[in-house]
């Protein structure tokens, strides 16, 4: 398990093939989002992410901790990137192996969609009409709530 | 509340004192990120701390006002209004988080 905050970029091939040393592993599933240039119709030239040192990895362990306890997964890895980005560049990475496909598929959705709702990062956006900080969305709540009450399958 | 006024506070022996922090765009329109708070010996939670920077008017009253959705976490775990805080805490003010 591997938890990283920073502001370097990262290799996503490199960090995959580092995860695949475990020959009970049958399969890596990964996430990478990444900076868009538009949000809301606003052009968005440069993307600040500010987190909460200490709290921030100790909220990104639990939410781990959490998809271990759920899912039989054998190795959880994740990558927040903070500082300044701007459109095309990776933000976050989210990789999970385990024997078979379901249970990685479903623990990296669900440590992104709590990291998404539990972890504290702030993004603050840079457009033509000045500087602002994004908003939360409810669509990103209602992605976290659907985990509750729901067994692992 | 001003300089003097939580020089005050610090200088009661009989209080304790917690850390606050603010975070994103709380950090910005109350233009602090950190500061030392000693509280009174009724306003040991959450809830009432917020009230307790509220009372300081403006972009206080605003921003940590009910219907404001505003997050806190106690020594790094999120807290709800009712959580208590004790001397030496660490309790930070922030807004909905947005990252991924």
């Amino acid at each position: 398990m591997s938890i990283r905050v920073q502001q370097e970029d990262f290799d996503v091939g490199a960090e995959l093939t580092a995860m695949r040393g475990n020959r009970a592993i049958g399969a890596l599933a990964c996430f990478v989002g990444l900076v868009r240039d538009v949000n809301g119709g606003a052009q968005v030239a440069e993307l600040t992410l500010e987190h909460y040192p200490g709290m921030t990895e100790k909220a990104l362990q639990d939410i781990v901790e959490q998809a271990k306890a759920r899912w039989d997964v054998m190795d959880v890895r994740v990558i927040h990137r903070i500082g300044k980005l701007h459109p095309t560049d990776q933000i976050v990475f989210v990789a999970v192996a385990g024997a078979h496909r379901g249970e990685a598929f479903a623990a990296c959705e669900f440590v992104m969609d709590y990291l998404k709702t539990q972890a504290p990062f702030w993004k603050k956006e840079q457009t033509p009409d000045g500087e602002r900080w994004v908003d939360a969305r409810a669509s990103d709540d209602a992605a976290a709530q659907r985990w509750q009450g729901q067994e692992a399958s | 509340m001003d300089s003097s006024d939580l020089e005050k506070g610090l200088a009661r022996a009989d209080t304790g004192a917690v850390t606050v922090l603010y975070f994103a765009r709380l950090r910005e329109v109350l233009g602090r990120d950190s500061e030392r708070l000693a509280l009174p010996a009724d306003a040991w939670t959450v809830g009432a701390l917020r009230d307790l920077l509220r009372a300081r008017g403006g972009a206080w009253e605003l921003e940590l006002g009910a219907a404001k959705p505003v997050r806190v976490a106690v020594n790094q775990t999120m807290a709800r209004m009712d959580t208590r805080v004790s001397p030496g805490d660490e309790v930070a003010f922030f807004p909905p988080v947005t990252g991924g």
